[in-house]
């Protein structure tokens, strides 16, 4: 059972992403340096590996304002990403980002969102190079999606696609700092159904017991 | 209890929260909430004489295309007969029953039409088929767009309030 391997993941398997993450975390950060010539310093306090019905409650329950980026991955272990934050957290982003004072955006403009969704782009690519380094496996991630809404509605998305088989999302929580405030997001990885187990098996972890 | 209901009226009942692919009913005062539908089609029936209610935050259209034993209120085809089961234990009858439904959105829309998640849709074209084999008239709907939505039914008056962000509230 894929599940029973889920729920034994040990805490170096747990390390393993959490490092993959970090120097994910780490690449994005220069990329978002390059972009904005402002330092904006990331890390990763934590990864695990949580049912998608809790995905939610992470977030702070299902009516909670939040801004998502989506996007799927091809590859070696297909899957889609979602970056979540809290709104108030997006529009930090989006002004520091679009070099304007801290929270002046309120509402977020078509060039706004674009933003956004380059910074949900240059997380995904860089968590998925560091997780492609580790593993030699391969990911494509697509053109992004972004949705600002109650995060029960956004989450419930992908939990549906997933939902029919699928029961586990990995998430790498990741924290921005920049102009001495840090703002919190959730990049979740939520592998499709039997791609888990082909990232946990490249990684040199996996259990022993794996049926398929 | 009080409790402010999603149109700020006062809620005399108690309030029975649905999760994520769950279900429940109550009867009057009772007020029977689910919130953050995105994709997810909330589906609410209604008896007004018995004044039993009943709601189903369901996720997907056919359990027949997942794997087998999943939770039945996860699916439009197994949570909409599990409701009206419920209900009729509880002493409704399945003739005087109505629907009215809300969810069904597309969050995110791609430019790549072969990512399209349209999901939402198909849940709302399968509840509605669902009814329509139940005999139960669907008399009231809020679905589609691109929002989320929270959703409370009123088993006292059978009003379905429906809540959006920056889009509304509208009473069905």
């Amino acid at each position: 059972m894929k599940e029973d391997i889920i729920s034994k993941l040990t805490d170096a398997q747990l390390d393993a992403l959490k490092e993959v993450g970090n120097i994910g975390a780490g690449n994005a950060a220069t990329a978002l340096y390059q972009m904005i010539g402002k330092k904006v310093n990331m890390s990763v306090p934590k990864a695990a590996v949580i049912p998608l019905a809790e995905v939610p409650e992470v977030l702070g329950g299902p009516e909670v304002l939040v801004a998502g980026v989506f996007l799927r991955v091809l590859g070696d272990a297909p899957g889609s990403i979602l970056f979540v934050m809290p709104k108030d957290s997006a529009l930090y982003l989006v002004d520091i980002l679009m070099g304007r004072p801290v929270s002046s955006t309120q509402v977020l403009s078509e060039l706004d969102q674009s933003a956004l969704k380059e910074i949900g782009n240059i997380l995904a690519s860089s968590y998925l190079n560091a997780l492609s380094s580790f593993t030699g496996l391969t990911f494509l991630p697509t053109v992004p999606a972004l949705a600002v809404d109650m995060a029960g509605a956004i989450l419930d998305v992908i939990l549906a696609e997933l939902g029919q088989l699928g029961d586990y999302a990995l998430l790498i929580e990741t924290r921005f700092q920049a102009e001495s405030a840090h703002v919190e997001g959730h990049f979740f990885l939520i592998p499709d159904p039997g791609s888990l187990l082909v990232i946990l098996r490249t990684l040199g972890v996996d259990s022993n017991g794996a049926s398929n | 209890m009080l409790y402010l209901g999603l149109s700020g009226l006062i809620v005399m009942g108690q309030v029975i929260r649905v999760g994520i692919a769950d279900l429940n009913i109550g009867r009057s005062p009772d007020v029977i909430v689910t919130l953050g539908l995105g994709s997810c089609v909330g589906v609410a029936l209604y008896d007004k004489v018995a004044k039993i209610g009943g709601l189903a935050h369901v996720m997907l259209p056919d359990s027949k295309q997942a794997r087998s034993g999943q939770n039945p209120a996860k699916f439009a085809d197994t949570a909409i007969p599990l409701l009206i089961e419920k209900m009729e234990r509880a002493g409704a009858s399945r003739s005087r029953m109505v629907a009215k439904i809300a969810g069904g959105a597309q969050m995110f829309s791609f430019s790549d039409k072969n990512l399209q998640l349209n999901i939402g849709k198909r849940n709302v074209e399968a509840v509605k088929a669902v009814l329509a084999e139940e005999k139960i008239p669907l008399v009231a709907e809020d679905t589609g767009g691109s929002y989320g939505r929270s959703v409370e039914l009123h088993t006292d008056s059978g009003k379905f309030v429906v809540r959006t962000v920056g889009h509304g509230i509208k009473e069905l």
